[in-house]
């Protein structure tokens, strides 16, 4: 996997580094849990740091999970780090008897899982390290 | 969906746990190494006699789900009967080189990786077909996974319940608490797999949360 970009800037500067692709949840939205996952696979197998602004569901996280371990490769792939808040749910009774729960996703970053490494992390705060190989 | 369904649905839910079912599929649930095989040991070994699987320090030792049909346990005037199944580890990332550093030659550790992966894809196909799961945590470690919050959040999403187990409390730095505040909608019970401390206030939560 080639862990550095060198690429060319909306200036036209020549850069090398990390490419992070910050991703709306308009965009998102648009889109079916496999889509979702082929963009999130394809973009961190060619080394990008994918953020995502309002996260996977728990079900579509899980389904990210399967998919990864069948794209495992030994000397290229060894798969995701994924980092995100804990969802939360409608918690006053009335929603909970009356209308569909809604799980509030929350920002979520992944990537390479020999690129991005995380330090520390709690409800609210995900600190991470972002190395070139 | 419907109002109408959403009701039903809802209700049905509110019926269910007002008669509760005396058997239930559970799934015992974790990272690697958090001790989900030796808890599987205790509890088939405490209520059968029998043993469930192979442990070791080595990640990924269980590679393939074992389900271990019609445990019953009683506590404190409850009693349920359990399905259980022993899943493999979950984790985003396998990589061979962590095997090789608990001593496994290169071929035998390139296998093992490669039936971790297995293993997981069948953890994850599992969460489909329970009635509710035992998370694990490992008590000296950071509660704050991505195993752990997706775990907790499909059993969220499914309406399922959730017994998590802040397992290796005979190890002076862990700290229960820590998961506790980590996750304060959900029972606790802070426990040694491996030595058996506090496994009579785990059995009484089981009975009482998937009777």
């Amino acid at each position: 996997m080639l862990s550095m970009k060198r690429s060319r800037t909306i200036s036209g500067d020549i850069m090398i580094g990390v490419q992070m692709d910050l991703i709306s949840e308009e965009k998102m939205a648009a889109m079916t849990a496999m889509e979702k996952i082929r963009l999130i696979l394809d973009g961190v197998k060619d080394g990008k740091i994918i953020v995502l602004e309002r996260g996977l569901t728990p079900t579509e996280e899980a389904k990210l999970i399967e998919m990864t371990m069948t794209e495992i490769t030994p000397e290229d792939f060894p798969g995701i780090e994924i980092e995100s808040y804990p969802s939360s749910q409608n918690q006053k009774l009335i929603d909970r008897i009356f209308r569909k729960p809604v799980v509030r996703t929350r920002l979520t970053v992944i990537g390479p899982a020999n690129q991005l490494k995380t330090l520390k992390k709690d409800r609210d705060l995900i600190s991470a390290l972002v190395s070139s190989q | 969906m419907g109002l109408i369904k959403r009701v039903k649905k809802n209700f049905s839910s509110i019926f269910k746990n007002l008669f509760k079912k005396k058997t239930a599929k559970i799934g015992i649930y974790g990272p690697p190494n958090a001790g989900k095989t030796t808890l599987a040991n205790r509890i088939i070994r405490d209520w059968t006699g029998d043993a469930m699987g192979a442990v070791s320090n080595v990640p990924h030792e269980t590679r393939r789900a074992r389900r271990r049909e019609g445990v019953t346990i009683e506590s404190n005037g409850s009693k349920v009967t359990l399905d259980i199944v022993d899943t493999p580890g979950l984790a985003t990332k396998i990589d061979f080189h962590e095997f090789m550093a608990h001593g496994l030659e290169e071929e035998e550790a390139k296998r093992r990786a490669k039936e971790a992966t297995e293993g997981i894809i069948e953890a994850v196909k599992w969460l489909d077909d329970l009635d509710g799961v035992i998370l694990v945590m490992d008590a000296t470690e950071d509660p704050f996974t991505q195993v752990n919050v997706t775990v907790i959040g499909n059993m969220e999403a499914r309406k399922l319940p959730l017994l998590i187990a802040a397992n290796k409390i005979d190890l002076p730095e862990s700290s229960p608490a820590r998961i506790r505040s980590a996750f304060p909608q959900h029972p606790l019970v802070p426990i040694s797999a491996l030595e058996g401390q506090n496994i009579d206030a785990l059995y009484e939560e089981i009975a009482d949360h998937f009777g």
